[in-house]
């Protein structure tokens, strides 16, 4: 955790205009790197059972054993992070990817063949921008069930549009190219004009988006897993914990502390890294 | 002799986007022009008189409102499937802006190659010698196929557009301002590249642009078009030396030209 303490001086220094993006890059991805190692390896790293109860150990404070204390009922905290991040980190990461393996056909379509088509996507995909995204998710979830599949699925579903939206204004850019004109005129098919010219040259700002959404899908899931809509209990979850740790504050707060921590941490690698790529996709950017 | 490309009364007019407001003026109005084989039709006129409309008219990647084009005998318009592509491949664009006409992220050989792969001409493992022929052809050093179009000169980047043009041998190039966006020395060395490209291959080519200068240089024939009209057509001499339209004598009075019958400037005073 020693990361941090170093983040704020840290970001202000990268934070100055005019900085390489190679920075944030590099910040955001070593930063969500280490976590991902973290998710992935829990079962190795992880000191404790996360889910196994211990009465003599309820609201342990942190110790060389339990690095990070234990909860209310005296389940070791620090596995519960590493085993909650992986749970979040999971839903988020899936929910972007599929949205955004949806949105950039979508995207693509709308922004290229323009007319009804555009209309027909556009506006469907307006009517889901209508509502609040916790009130959707709340409400999707109130039809479904909960859990961490259903979670995720709201979460696609409200980026969805977001995504769509981001890619088809970047394809409507690229389309007017001559090379796309050009390409129609030297034989290839619509399909193949989508394929090979507009979709690689116009990802590059749903990719920044996806990146940037990471992190406040990140956010939702740990909101729905805080009222308990997301991930279920016992399997832990960040947002689960605070919901857990809520009540101890006072007598126990690193019951609630360090799964905030995680949160913020991975929030941050998410949106450095966010920022770091729309500097390169960035048509007034130097870029590198 | 019979016409290779035949446009006949050709309408067509972009709605504003928004139901009120003024209509703006069709983009095209009853526009006809035809192209002889092998010869050049210079097509001059100012920004948003409706030449490049007219252009993509021809390349079948605008729908005109009305009106026809037609390809050595063949409506444009009616085409589709083997003979879609059969006439994309006899006729082909050359573009503007050396930038946007390649793709960034494909190399210049790429580019080129592009037209052999969609239009399936020559066995897959010939089609990289026949690049290299087409980079020689336009005068580029067949080494440069590697690079990246943000890695060539700006007459680099529209030679190699010529080459992906020339690939699939076509009958008939629609040059959209080809040297607008080049500096002076380079203009003529694209122009003279085209101009002896034609005279090779017996390309028959409709030279778009609105410097009437370059058009001159070109053509063998002028049509000059005025907010979607075509104001004044005739051989460029004619054109030229006694233009009948006051638009066309407005553009011939806007060529930048050395004065022999204006006076003199007095010699500088030579200090005693």
């Amino acid at each position: 955790m020693t990361a941090t303490a170093n983040l704020p001086a840290k970001s202000l220094e990268v934070g100055t205009p005019r900085r390489s993006p190679r920075h944030f890059i590099l910040l955001g991805g070593l930063i969500l790197a280490l976590l991902a190692l973290v998710a992935i390896a829990a079962p190795l790293i992880a000191p404790h059972d996360p889910e196994s109860v211990d009465v003599h150990r309820v609201l342990g404070a942190p110790d060389l054993q339990h690095p990070f204390g234990s909860d209310v009922l005296g389940r070791d905290v620090a596995s519960r992070v590493i085993y909650g991040l992986r749970a979040s980190l999971l839903v988020s990461v899936s929910a972007v990817l599929a949205s955004l393996i949806l949105a950039v056909p979508l995207g693509l379509l709308a922004g290229y063949f323009g007319r009804w088509v555009d209309s027909t996507i556009s506006r469907t995909l307006d009517l889901i921008l209508v509502f609040p995204a916790m009130l959707l998710a709340v409400t999707f979830i109130a039809i479904l069930g909960p859990g961490s599949v259903i979670a995720a699925l709201a979460i696609a579903v409200i980026y969805l549009p977001i995504l769509a939206r981001v890619m088809r204004t970047s394809t409507l850019i690229v389309a007017r190219n001559d090379y796309v004109a050009g390409s129609r005129a030297r034989g290839a098919s619509h399909l193949r004009v989508l394929v090979t010219h507009v979709a690689p040259n116009a990802f590059g700002p749903a990719i920044v988006q996806a990146s940037v959404l990471s992190a406040f899908a990140l956010q939702l899931e740990a909101g729905l897993s805080f009222l308990g809509l997301g991930t279920q209990p016992p399997t832990p979850s960040l947002g689960g914990m605070l919901a857990d740790g809520r009540e101890v504050l006072i007598q126990a707060p690193w019951v609630e502390i360090f799964p905030g921590l995680v949160i913020v941490v991975a929030v941050l690698g998410f949106t450095f890294l966010g920022e770091g790529l729309r500097r390169i996709f960035d048509p007034r950017g130097v870029g590198e | 002799m019979a016409d290779l490309l035949r446009v006949e009364h050709l309408r067509k007019s972009y709605t504003s986007g928004r139901p009120w407001g003024r209509k703006p003026p069709p983009a095209l109005n009853d526009v006809s022009v035809s192209v002889a084989r092998g010869r050049t039709l210079g097509l001059v006129g100012e920004s948003g008189s409706g030449k490049s409309t007219l252009g993509r008219c021809i390349l079948g990647l605008t729908r005109p409102d009305s009106g026809a084009v037609i390809f050595d005998g063949v409506e444009v318009q009616a085409l589709s499937g083997r003979a879609l592509a059969d006439f994309r491949r006899r006729v082909q664009p050359v573009f503007q802006d050396p930038f946007g006409s390649l793709d960034p992220r494909w190399s210049a050989g790429r580019s080129v190659r592009e037209s052999l792969d969609c239009f399936g001409i020559g066995a897959p493992a010939d089609r990289e010698r026949r690049v290299l022929d087409l980079f020689d052809r336009v005068g580029l050093n067949p080494a440069l196929a590697g690079r990246l179009p943000t890695h060539l000169s700006g007459g680099q980047r529209q030679r190699v557009g010529i080459a992906a043009a020339l690939a699939s041998e076509p009958e008939l190039i629609i040059a959209d301002e080809p040297v607008s966006a080049l500096d002076m020395s380079v203009q003529a060395q694209i122009l003279n590249l085209l101009m002896d490209l034609q005279k090779d291959l017996g390309v028959a080519s409709v030279f778009i642009s609105h410097d009437l200068g370059v058009v001159e240089h070109v053509s063998d024939e002028i049509a000059v078009m005025y907010r979607g009209e075509i104001v004044e057509t005739g051989d460029t001499e004619t054109v030229m030396t006694s233009p009948r339209h006051d638009y066309t004598r407005t553009l011939l009075a806007a060529i930048p030209r050395p004065r022999s019958s204006a006076p003199r400037r007095p010699p500088c005073p030579q200090p005693t």
